[in-house]
This record gives structure tokens, sequence and C-alpha cells, in this order.
């Protein structure tokens, strides 16, 4: 595919510039559906890379579920502009935290940089995950088998917070 | 990609784009005149014959109308809302097989734009962006009739999302498959025979609690009456779509008559064997005795036409339960989704998983 | 007083009612007689006894009306203005005779209370008008019907 490298360009820079409108718009509904696009981007980024299987998770459950569910809490708290516009900072400390971002963009930078370019490929190369029935059939089956224990306390982790957000729920209707 | 492909890609797209793109006006004059008729009226009847051309007199008008923001909206996300309940519509049916293959010059061209190997969940997951469009609508109305309306159009959506996707495992379970061209293909074998009548293994036969429930859920995810709670004339004034006009809210119709098509196809892929040929079509093509190529494409177009006719049908299902079903008060609606569709679908994945052990299906 | 409806099973298993339903419109689009009449070509039949445009009746040309002012006394929306005159041969007659269709309220009090047979309403319901207008005696004298 040579077509790749450009698609991939057009969706690194999407997330890049919605990523900074999430954290530099004042108005929290844009900032969400900012964040949105920056799921989108990544879907597209996964989509490149062969994992079509990730990709289409993230839409579903970033795009699809979550971020709706973030929306609706926002608009419904009524946020508006200025209770979220905490004025001016100290200089000092734009000063402090641009230094400090800059120190962290240059760790990244020189991670990546300095790890091996050749890692060495695993049992889940593109055309074995091809061989076995694709992205879907090869995570699925590791779910059930290699990974169900993981799995299964992921479950169980979701049922806790499922019924901890419906006891907080009963308790403020027994008190009315 | 080599250029015929390229060239085959182009015309699927355009075919598909161009065909939902004439769906809307000819649904629109099918609600209009099938609604007249349940209801001993005559409905449109004047422009062109039987009325049809009412439509595009319609188009004209939506044409022609200032395009105008009132003063008080978030101009931005106003105007990109309507986009964004249009795009994921026509996105969806990108998966959708509408024939099955056709081998031309040794090279093999599938009737279905992508093949994608996570078909199921790309639909899924472009759908549950359409609600963007809503939530986006009511809140850059900044209107309360609008803002309720995408307010229960999310949580609409979410509820009936669950049980959607659960319905639909049973599906996936017996074809161990999420491609929906394998599903399609998969339909097309015998599930067991009554003396002459042999039953296909539609998904309606193996899965008809799954159905009952994917049925509903397509309700509620498309907006339609009896789920229509986010337009809601009689108490939101029409919900989200309040603040629009012209050609802004012709994209949402559009988009609801899109989404009513999409819903309408994968009824008719995951249940009614997708392309597989109506009964007595076979014969049919057997009759005509055709060799070659002739063969091939008159078994493409017998295929096509299938997918079609069903398609069609469930159309106007969507129609006719339109005006037969009142709207749901909006805690039935809930109780609905939450209560009854949810374990019921749970349930129908538990049976599916039983009768797949003991070898049934 | 709460009257609790009785819902039996299978109406709460909505499936059935909504088989049900589905049949019925189903039943009322095949087979069931449209009731529309479309306007301009059918029209509905009116019985004769409806109260539509006024007119004034007129024999051999001349109307019967005498000017007696029954009519604007009686009429409740006082639409009705006429100014009396007198003809050659010493006859009372309306020099005006004005009908303001706008404040008149159809009630047919004026055809009751003429001694003459002058005034009488039509069958006729198409009054719409592009302009304002308070109709005169001219317009009022076209027979527009037989009453």
């Amino acid at each position: 595919m040579d077509i790749s490298p450009v698609f991939f360009y057009v969706f690194a820079a999407l997330a890049i510039g919605f990523s900074l409108s999430v954290i530099l718009k004042k108005n929290p509904v844009g900032n969400a559906f900012s964040l949105v696009m920056v799921f989108f981007a990544f879907a597209g980024i996964y989509a490149i890379l062969g994992a079509h299987l990730i990709a289409a998770l993230q839409v579903l459950v970033y795009a699809g579920a979550i971020m709706v569910l973030f929306i609706f809490v926002i608009m419904l708290l009524n946020a508006d502009e200025p209770s979220f516009d905490m004025g001016r900072s100290h200089i000092g400390i734009k000063i402090g935290a641009g230094t400090l971002c800059a120190i962290l963009f240059c760790t990244f930078v020189w991670a990546i940089k300095e790890s091996p370019i050749n890692i060495p490929a695993g049992r889940f190369t593109p055309e074995a995950i091809q061989a076995s029935g694709g992205n879907t059939q090869v995570v699925s089956e590791l779910m059930f088998s290699e990974y169900i224990l993981p799995f299964e306390l992921t479950s169980v982790l979701l049922l806790a917070a499922i019924v901890g957000a419906v006891a907080i729920a009963k308790r403020k209707l027994g008190k009315n | 990609m080599t250029n015929f492909e390229w060239l085959t890609m182009g015309a699927k797209i355009a075919f598909i784009v161009v065909v939902l793109l004439q769906v809307v006006p000819i649904m629109v004059w099918v609600e209009r005149r099938g609604s007249a008729l349940m209801q001993n009226r005559l409905g449109p009847n004047r422009i062109g014959p039987l009325g049809l051309l009412q439509s595009i007199c319609d188009v004209v008008k939506f044409f022609f109308k200032e395009d105008r923001a009132p003063g008080h909206v978030n101009k931005f996300y106003y105007t990109l809302a309507p986009l964004i309940v249009l795009v994921p519509a026509f996105m969806t049916f990108a998966v959708i097989p509408f024939a099955s293959s056709i081998v031309i010059d040794g090279q093999t061209v599938n009737f279905q734009i992508a093949d994608l190997n996570v078909g199921l969940l790309y639909i899924f997951s472009v759908a549950s962006l359409g609600v963007y469009g809503i939530i986006m609508s009511g809140w850059s109305s900044n209107n309360k009739y609008a803002l309720l309306g995408s307010l229960r159009s999310t949580s609409q959506m979410i509820s009936y999302e669950l049980s959607m996707g659960l319905s639909i495992i049973g599906i996936v379970m017996v074809f161990s498959s999420v491609e929906l061209g394998a599903i399609a293909r998969g339909q097309g074998e015998a599930f067991f025979s009554v003396g002459m009548l042999t039953i296909p293994k539609w998904g309606i036969f193996i899965q008809p609690i799954g159905f009952i429930v994917f049925l509903t859920s397509v309700f509620a995810e498309t907006n339609r009456l009896p789920f229509d709670l986010p337009e809601g004339e009689s108490e939101i004034v029409a919900g989200y779509h309040i603040e629009y006009g012209s050609m802004k809210f012709a994209l949402f119709f559009m988009a609801e008559y899109i989404n009513m098509t999409v819903g309408a196809a994968l009824i008719t892929t995951l249940f009614f064997g997708g392309w597989q040929m109506l009964p007595g079509m076979h014969w049919l093509l057997e009759v005509m005795n055709l060799d070659g190529m002739a063969h091939e494409w008159v078994r493409i177009l017998f295929e096509a036409a299938s997918f079609g006719a069903k398609v069609c049908f469930f159309m106007w299902f969507f129609v006719w339960v339109r005006w037969t079903i009142p709207r749901f008060r909006y805690d039935q609606l809930m109780d609905l989704g939450w209560k009854v569709m949810l374990p019921l679908s749970l349930v129908n994945i538990f049976l599916t998983g039983v009768l797949i052990y003991y070898k049934v299906l | 007083m709460l009257v609790k409806a009785k819902t039996s099973g299978t109406q709460k298993f909505y499936l059935v009612e909504i088989i049900k339903g589905l049949y019925i419109t189903m039943r009322a689009m095949l087979f069931g007689k449209t009731v529309t009449i479309q306007y301009p070509e059918e029209r509905r039949d009116y019985s004769d006894r409806y109260r539509g445009m006024h007119y004034i009746k007129a024999t051999n040309g001349v109307e019967n009306c005498t000017a007696c002012m029954l009519c604007p006394t009686v009429c409740p929306a006082e639409c009705i203005h006429i100014e009396a005159g007198e003809r050659p041969d010493k006859e009372k007659y309306p020099v005006k005779f004005e009908i303001d269709v706008l404040r008149c309220c159809f009630c047919g009090m004026c055809e009751e209370a003429c001694p003459k047979d002058a005034i009488k309403l039509s069958t006729i319901y198409e009054m719409s008008q592009t302009h304002r207008e308070v109709f005169e005696k001219d317009y009022l004298l076209e027979q527009r019907g037989n009453k």
C-alpha cells in the first residue's frame, strides 16, 4: 500500500490538531467534540496499521458510547464558558509548564530514536492473522483461551462498577 | 489496486450513492400515499402520475428556500450537525452486500463496497455516530425543545444500541463470523427439509427472538414511530430539528430515510438471507437455460433484485408500523429497552449457545 | 373515579396486538373506501337550506326590496346598510344596499324577517376575494339561486 503514509500524516495531523483544540478551547462542549475527533483520528491510524478490530472498537466504545455520555453530562450540567475560564495564570507558572512540556517531548523523541528499529516480529504477523481468518477471529480466540482469566476479571470489575452505580442511585432514591 | 479494481469500486460507490439518494424522494412519496390510504384519504396525487413528482416539487422548494440560521444559535455546530447526521448514514452501506460475486476476466468482483473483516462492528460503530449530529443540533440550537429532543435521542440510542448489539450475537455465533458477506453466504444453506419444502438457514428461522429484538431496536435507532420521541411533534414540537429550515432540514430528513434504508438492508442481510434468491427464482434461472457470462449476469441481477425486494418490503414495513402504532411514553420506552429487550437478547444468546453445543444449529 | 383497564396476558405481550393493528391498517389501505372529495373537480352536495352568499331577489328586473329596514334591524352583526329612496312611481326602494360580508355571521335572520321575500341566502360558499370589499347592490342583485 503506497498511499498509507499520506493517510498516516493526515490522521496524525488531525489527532494533534484536535488534541490541541481539546485543551485550548474554552467551550466545554466544543472540547468534547474535539476529543471525539481525536478518537477518530486514532481509529484511522489503527485501520492503516491493519488493526481493523481495534479501529472499529475504538469508534464504537470511545467515540460512540463513552463520549456521548460525556457530552450528555456536560449538556445537563449546562457548563457555560465563564465558569471554565480560570483567569490569567502567573507568568512563572506558564514558563514552568512550558519547560516541563518541552522536557517531556524531548524524552519521548529520545526514547523513540534510541529504541531498536527492528523489533522482532511476534506470533501475530499480518500474514499469520490473515491466514487464521482475520483480526476478529484471532483476538476472540486469544481472549477465550490464553487470556480468559484477565478477561473474566475485567468483566467482574465492570460488574462491580455497575453494582456500585446502582447502589448510589438507589440510595438517593430512598432519601426522597 | 489495479485500474480494474478502481473502476469497479468507483462504479459500486456511484451506484449505491445514486440509489440511496433516489430512495429518499420515493420513500417520502410512499410514506405520504401509504399513510393517506391507511386513513382512507388519497394523499398527494396532483403532480405527475399518481403524484410521483410531488417529492421533486418538495426538493425544489427546499433548494429555493432561504438558507438562514437564527441569531441565537452556535453557527459552527449548527451548520455541522446535519452533515454529521447524514454522512454516517451513507457510510454504513459500505459493508452491506447487495449481490454475491461474479468473475470477470479471471478477476472476482464482490457486490459489496468493502468486505471488511469487522463488518458488523463497523456498522455499529458508524451507526453510533449519527447521534452526535442530533446532540450537536440540539445543543447548538439554544432551544429548550431541541435540547430535550437531543437528550431523549441520546439516552434512547444508547439504551437500544445495547440490545441491538446483543441481539445479533446469536447470528454471529451461528455463522461464526462478523463479516456480512460470510453471513449472507451462510444463509444459503438448507436448514431442514419438510417433504418438498426446504427451509433455508435464514436468520429469521434460526434466530426468531433475535429478530424481534433487532427489529425493535432498529426502529428505536432510526427514530421512527413508535419510538420517535426525539421528534415527538405533539410534545416537543419536532425536537432537535426545530430551529432548522430549508436544505439543512432536508438533510435531517434525508438522513432519516437513508437510516431507514440501512436498517431495512441490515434486517435483510442478517435475518432474511441478504441477496439469497427468493423462492422460485432458482427455478426461473434454470428454465431460462442461459450459459456462460449471460447466466452469471442474470444470476447477479436476480440476486440484486431479491435483495432489493426484501429491502423494499422492510422499508414498507417501517411505514406500515408508523401509521399503525402510536408513540410510546418515555418511561415505557426505557422500560421496554432495559427490562424486556435486554434480558430477552441475553436469553437468546444463552439459548443459541446451548443449541450450538448440542449441534442443533 | 379511577378506572383501571384490564389487560390480558396477550395484550401485555405486545406482539399479538401489534400484528392485529397491522392487519387493521392494511385492511383499511386495501379495501377501505377513500372519503376524500377532490375539491375543484368534485364538490360536496349541500342542502338547499344552506346559508351562503346573499342576493336580493328581483321580479321582472326590479328588486323586491322596499327598504323597510327590517333586515338591518334584526341583523345581529349589524352588517346591512340600506339607504331608502323614492322611485318616480312613488314606490320606496333602496338607493344603497350594502352587506359587509366580513361581519356577517350567516344566521339567516334577514331572510326570515323580510316581508317581501327580497333578501335571500344562496348555497354559494366560495366567497374569498383578493381585496376588502363591502358588497353593494349591483353585486347583490345577481340572482344566485331560486329560493
